[in-house]
């Protein structure tokens, strides 16, 4: 039986209670909310905090409020059961409720978080093993040690963004509230995110995500599509996810944004420039799909081969906007496009 | 019985299984729910290194962790090597001097509870000298200079064997196509869901007694004897109702030997329950197996003769090796007229994890090769792959090329019967995919309809019921029973066979009652104890609904005899006037006078003492009279067809699987919702191997020892399975039964491949068929390459000269042949 | 050797917690270390055995029990968090001695095989048919989809979560 390493449970009833319970007990401290990410990395000793600061009981964390109209406000505890069967969010902004829907399995989703889902950790496959596995082979720098096994002559390290719902909300515009024991600031998702699979997150340890602030619908329309060999359980080892505003049939705003194949979700800017002002026509769509898998570099640490991943990248960015250019023949199953 | 065979009130009838009820509720007690009083808990330290010598193994911090109750090494352990087979006796519980795996046990520990046993085995030090690893067939037989193993038939090569019926060179030479394939099977791993867990208890009588999720507590129970020094008769062991088999429980492994060991020690039971990753290192699963194939064929599709060649990756240990070696060879000849045949393999070890026998074992992968190379051939001739394969079915009642009796064949039947259910004639070709060029244009690569290919693909197999050999030689029976009557009214049967899922406790309750006209429920079942139970051999090779069916069937006709001799005496009638029904013995005419089951017995039991009747059974001596003949012998041979229809993306390379139909050729289904389940559980585990499953290792390790990263197909990769089950009615099996769970893997996976073709035109000659593949074939296709996915090169390695027997291709099976602890009026 | 004295020194083990849990509409009451997880506290501290394990780490959905009707991974809940839920085990499914409908089903069309996935199933379809009485068989396999099984290929597993719909129906 795989077990967890003792800690202390603390359950503070406020999100400042939780910034400072983090201050307090520093780098012994770690947050949890629904747990799905966190406890499996501890039970294998990738993570064994002494304190573990649980987000379960804060009410203001709670909900879902606001409206397409206006904005809408996730609480981050919001389950992404619930969050995939939102129905503002099913209507509105239907591929966040898609990557929510797809991450993991209907378990796993009953309990974990969408802001544990936005803050989970990156993954590599020297990395995510037990501790006698990750001894046995040599520590990687992520815990333990300090090389970097797959790319050994690297100074960093490349483990895998591998949040389904980060690349939705980055496309969508989301920005991020966090609450520290000083005061609280909001950043766009974008700049929650840092290239480097340790330090992956630019929230401090001792900040809480408070919020998650999605702007008005406004005429955007989204696509999330994932790429992983089993419809479930599986993590993504590609995600795309494209918004965009049209006016008539000319594209007036795109935004495209890779999962899964860098440290954190990769936005591919040039290729929505080149979206903007064309109409979705298979020759535009093919341009931009080759542009949008420039910036994708996946390295051999996930399930599939890199370049498979990489090839995939530009077929998958043109399904996704034949998808919202309403052109047939997807060919992928319906749900896992919205 | 004879007569009456086709009026049964149990046998054919989809009844719940006798365990069913305990199962949805949660109350079946698995080796890891069994909780003793005083019970410590148990871990294995085990090895970082694929291959290593031992300098030095210190426990003395382990022992100094408070709650710690024993640690042990291989210095504890009685200086003997084992192994499941007599011919590779090549395994330590304990890895004494040398490791040769990474999961290669060093130690144990028994303490209070888990955690501390396993902080305890953190604190254990061991003093590594790391040796090269061999990874591949190709590094081992690369470095003869590093030896895993000290024995075997070269360096690193474990088993060699070349067998030739006929002469096979004449035979292609008269061909009018010859085909010469390579391809590979990838290994990959049973994953039942139930960790391997076992619990001993040695008690302060000197007497153990071991729990365990084992398939063959038999097997387990005579190495244990020798493994711990212990006489056989002081040992009990239990197999506790297991959580999946597939296999992977079939060794002894170092967690019960460890546990038993620790209970000595401690005077406490010691439970030990593997983690997730531990089972992936225990393995003994599908060898990875390179394989050359030579077939010649006529125009008419008719083989001339076979010539197979095999390169097994066996991992560290030899476990069931030697047979799997074998059967990569010895049972394709059943399936279909191959008048000569020759076939060479050898298995290297590595230092990975042993494999061994998985679903199937060792016939999977040659499989694979035929029936694609079949689907090759029937392209070159211009014929139907179904209506080829028809043509060429073996005749039943006859002997193949390497002497191998073959009783029914419902294969026509079967091939007939998925066409027919598949559309196939409608189908096959229908989509336009296979080998014809399309242009795509500019589309191409984005996500045309175009992209989505459907193909449809068809193949066959066959498996053995039963090995017709015990693993260590004997005139013993393979499978006893004692059925005793009670009192009551019910019936108690003790059979040494163990329930793995299959159903086997369910098959010994029906057969008795079938026969005694009782219900199943008033049969009691107690199986798989080596100390109340008779021998059976293990839930391995499909042997058990055969082999402890006969046998219960033998007991309960035995039983029948006395029963109606003292009922007829009691009604004035002749005992063959008795019938035994509802409960009831009488006569049909005169019913109302018949007694109840209860009465009958205590006649019985009255006239005869106590009513305890033996069954026995042991299958027909058909060995071939050559070294290895005897591998491959079985008292019948199951056949199934399969045909699986699927799409092909083709900028994906993504499968999606819509319907597999496979008809299964049983002899007779017992229970049909039985032999469903293990037609369609096997082929969902073909699935899974076709597509996705795979044990790869990478930089000495496993991979990915995970369920999250070793990927088992969910319900949404699952298609709709069509199972039509075919009956034969084999005078070998009991009431003409044959085997299920294991042969409907085996067409799946070439039928996967086939359909593929059907659908894009690229041949993959390797397994699985990941989208890569897919993906780098198309590629070849556009390039005007030989679309053609698969390994390119056999490794260098000669084979010595085949021992040459003369083919025995239609000769007539012997009049069935005598069993050898058969009553006189059993057929 | 752990003399009793050290084994209950607090400073060597962790400090345990009293939790009040309702298990199976049954009111209990553990010591439990808080790292210790529902999965453990009901196999070990409960004699709760119904509920099985594959990976201990929410990749197989053995370990599934209800939590007030919503399936949960049991290996990754912890039971400090859970008093005043309402906790589902398979021994829990069956009242006052008649089984669940889902039960039956499973029995009578072989769903179980060798069965150790079958308690989480169950529950998992459970929380299914509660929510969605006449589930289609894709919707069946989607809520099924995060409870892996090796023996039965899901094939009768589907069909005996139908019938009991099917049944369930009927009987409404």
């Amino acid at each position: 039986m795989m077990r967890l390493p003792p800690f202390t449970y603390l359950a503070p009833a406020t999100v400042g209670d939780a910034a400072r319970l983090m201050a307090e007990h520093g780098p012994a401290a770690m947050l949890v909310a629904g747990g799905t990410d966190l406890y499996p990395n501890m039970k294998r000793r990738q993570f064994e905090p002494r304190v573990l600061v649980a987000l379960g009981g804060i009410r203001e964390l709670r909900g879902v409020s606001g409206s397409a109209r206006d904005g809408l406000r996730l609480g981050p505890l919001t389950t992404l059961t619930a969050v995939s069967r939102h129905h503002e969010i099913v209507r509105h902004y239907p591929a966040l409720a898609t990557a929510a829907g797809l991450v993991s399995s209907p378990q796993l989703r009953n309990v974990g978080t969408i802001g544990g889902n936005v803050c989970v950790d990156t993954r590599c496959n020297y990395y995510n093993q037990s501790q006698p596995w990750r001894k046995a082979i040599g520590f990687c720098m992520k815990k333990d040690g300090d090389i970097c096994l797959v790319a050994p002559g690297s100074s960093r390290c490349w483990a895998v963004s591998s949040s389904d719902t980060a690349p939705v909300l980055w496309s969508l515009g989301a920005s991020a509230r966090l609450v520290g024991p000083g005061g609280e600031r909001a950043i766009p998702l974008s700049a929650l995110y840092r290239d480097d699979g340790i330090e992956y997150l630019a929230k401090r340890p001792d900040e809480v995500l408070a919020e998650i602030l999605v702007p008005p619908a406004d005429g955007w329309r989204s696509v999330y599509l994932k790429l992983r060999r089993r419809g479930s359980f599986d993590f993504p080892v590609l995600g795309v996810a494209v918004a965009l505003r049209l006016e008539g049939d000319v594209v007036r705003d795109a935004r495209i944004v890779l999962g899964a194949v860098a440290s954190l979700p990769r936005e591919a800017g040039p290729a929505a420039a080149a979206l903007v002002g064309q109409r979705l026509e298979p020759d535009v769509i093919g341009r931009v799909a080759d542009l949008a898998a420039g910036p994708a570099r996946p390295l051999d640490n996930t399930d599939y081969a890199h370049y498979y991943r990489k090839k995939m990248t530009r077929v998958f960015v043109g399904r996704a906007l034949r998808r919202l250019a309403g052109l047939e023949g997807d060919g992928r199953p319906d749900e896992e496009i919205a | 019985m004879s007569e009456a065979k086709h009026d049964f009130a149990l046998i054919g009838r989809p009844l719940p299984k006798v365990d069913a009820w305990a199962k949805v509720t949660g109350e079946t007690r698995y080796a890891d729910d069994l909780v003793l009083p005083r019970m410590a808990h148990a871990k294995l330290l085990r090895s970082p290194h694929p291959h290593a010598r031992i300098r030095r193994i210190d426990t003395t911090r382990a022992r100094a962790l408070p709650g710690v109750f024993a640690v042990i090494t291989g210095q504890d352990l009685p200086p003997v090597k084992f192994g499941i087979l007599p011919v590779s006796q090549d395994e330590e519980a304990l890895c004494r001097d040398r490791v040769r795996m990474v999961g290669d046990a060093v130690a144990a520990v028994a303490a209070i509870d888990e955690e501390t046993a396993e902080q305890a085995t953190e604190l254990i030090d061991v003093d590594y000298e790391v040796l090269p690893a061999l990874m591949s067939i190709e590094d081992s037989l690369a470095h003869p200079e590093v030896r895993i193993h000290e024995y075997g038939d070269g360096p690193n090569v474990h088993k060699v064997v070349g067998l030739q019926f006929g002469d096979v060179e004449a035979a292609l030479a008269g061909a009018d196509l010859v085909r010469e394939d390579v391809f590979f099977y990838e290994g990959n791993t049973h994953l039942p869901m139930e960790q391997h867990a076992a619990v001993a208890q040695w008690g302060a009588d000197g007497k153990l007694t071991l729990w365990s999720s084992t398939q063959t507590p038999h097997y387990v129970h005579r190495l244990l004897a020798k493994i711990l020094d212990v006489p056989a008769a002081h040992i009990r062991v239990i197999a506790t109702p297991v959580g999946g088999g597939f296999g992977g429980k079939l060794d002894p492994f170092a967690h019960e030997i460890a546990a038993c060991k620790l209970s000595q020690l401690t005077g406490r039971p010691v439970k030990i329950t593997l983690t997730r990753e531990e089972v992936f290192y225990v393995h003994r699963g599908r060898h990875p197996v390179l394989m050359w194939m030579k077939t010649g064929f006529t125009r008419t599709g008719d083989i001339t003769g076979c010539h197979l060649k095999t390169w097994l990756d066996g991992g560290a240990y030899g476990s069931y090796g030697v047979a799997s070696v074998f059967y990569t060879g010895v049972v394709n000849p059943v399936t279909y007229k191959i008048p000569a045949y020759r076939f060479e393999g050898a298995r290297i070890f590595t230092n990975k994890p042993p494999c061994g026998p998985k679903r199937g074992h060792g016939t999977p992968q040659p499989r694979f090769a035929l029936e694609c190379q079949l689907d090759k051939a029937a392209e070159q001739l211009g014929l139907d792959p179904a209506e080829m394969r028809r043509r060429i079915v073996a005749e039943p009642f006859t002997k193949t090329a390497n002497h191998l009796t073959i009783t029914t064949i419902g294969l026509e039947e079967c091939i007939d019967k998925v066409v027919d259910a598949s559309g196939w004639r409608g189908k096959w070709r229908g989509w336009g995919g296979g080998g014809t060029s399309r242009e795509r244009g500019g589309l191409e690569g984005t996500g045309t309809a175009g992209a989505r290919k459907r193909g449809i693909g068809l193949a066959c197999s066959a498996y053995m019921t039963g090995a017709g050999t015990a693993i260590y030689w004997n005139s013993m029976p393979h499978s006893g029973v004692v059925l005793r009557a009670d009192r009551s009214g019910g019936v108690a049967i003790l059979c040494g066979a163990t329930d793995i899922g299959q159903g086997s406790d369910s098959i010994l309750a029906y057969l008795p009652a079938e026969i005694l006209g009782l219900l199943p429920k008033d049969v009691h079942v107690h199986p798989a104890d080596t100390t109340l139970t008779p021998v059976d051999l293990g839930s391995y090779s499909s042997r058990v609904t055969l082999m402890c069916g006969m046998a219960a069937i033998q007991a309960a006709e035995r039983l029948k005899r006395v029963i109606a001799e003292a009922v007829a005496q009691k009604l004035g009638v002749a005992p063959d006037q008795l019938v035994f029904r509802e409960r009831k013995v009488g006569v049909p005419d005169d019913w109302d006078k018949a007694l109840p089951f209860a009465t009958a017995v205590e006649l019985g039991e009255a006239r005869h003492g106590v009513l305890a009747f033996p069954g026995s059974y042991a299958p027909p001596r058909r060995a071939g009279k050559y070294k290895g003949g005897g591998v491959g012998p079985s008292p019948c041979y199951s056949y199934s067809a399969c045909v699986v229809e699927l799409t092909v993306d083709e900028d994906t390379g993504e499968i999606d699987l819509h319907d597999v139909w496979i008809a299964h050729d049983v002899g007779r289904a017992l229970n049909p919702l039985l032999v469903e389940g293990q037609v369609e559980g096997s082929v969902y585990m073909g699935i899974g191997e076709a597509l996705m499953e795979a044990q790869v290792f990478r930089k000495g390790l496993h991979k990915q020892p995970s369920m999250l990263e070793y990927k088992s197909p969910t319900t949404l990769e699952t298609p709709e399975i069509h199972t039509i089950l075919v009956e034969t009615d084999d005078p070998e099996g009991p009431f003409g039964a044959k085997e299920a769970g294991q042969g409907p893997l085996l067409p799946v996976i070439p039928a996967i491949v086939n359909a593929v073709y059907d659908a894009i035109g690229v041949r993959i000659d390797e397994i699985p068929v990941a989208p890569e593949k897919i993906l780098k074939g198309l590629e070849l296709k556009r390039k005007g390459q030989p679309p053609r996915v698969g390994p390119e090169r056999i490794p260098l390695f000669t084979f010595k000269a085949p021992i040459v027997v003369e083919s025995a291709f239609g000769q007539p099976a012997d009049a069935v042949a005598r069993r050898p602890f058969a009553d006189e009026n059993e057929r | 050797m752990l003399s009793a004295g050290e084994f209950r020194d607090p400073a060597r083990r962790p400090p345990k917690t009293r939790l009040g849990l309702t298990i199976n509409g049954e009111a209990c009451e553990v010591l439990v270390p808080v790292h210790k997880t529902l999965l453990e506290v009901l196999r070990e501290d409960l004699g709760l055995t119904g509920t099985k394990h594959g990976c201990e780490l929410g990749e197989c959905g053995t370990c599934t029990v209800l939590v007030d009707g919503v399936p949960v991974l049991s290996c990754l809940a912890l039971p400090v968090e859970l008093p005043g839920r309402a906790i589902t085990t398979v021994e829990g499914m069956a009242r006052a001695g008649e089984l669940h409908p889902l039960q039956e089903a499973f029995a009578e069309l072989g769903a179980a095989q060798c069965g150790y996935c079958t308690p989480g199933i169950l529950l998992t379809a459970q929380a299914l048919l509660d929510e969605m009485p006449s589930p289609t068989r894709q919707q069946i396999k989607d809520a099924l989809a995060g409870n892996l099984c090796r023996c039965t290929g899901y094939t009768k597993i589907l069909d005996a979560v139908e019938l009991a719909a099917l049944r369930s129906g009927a009987r409404r």
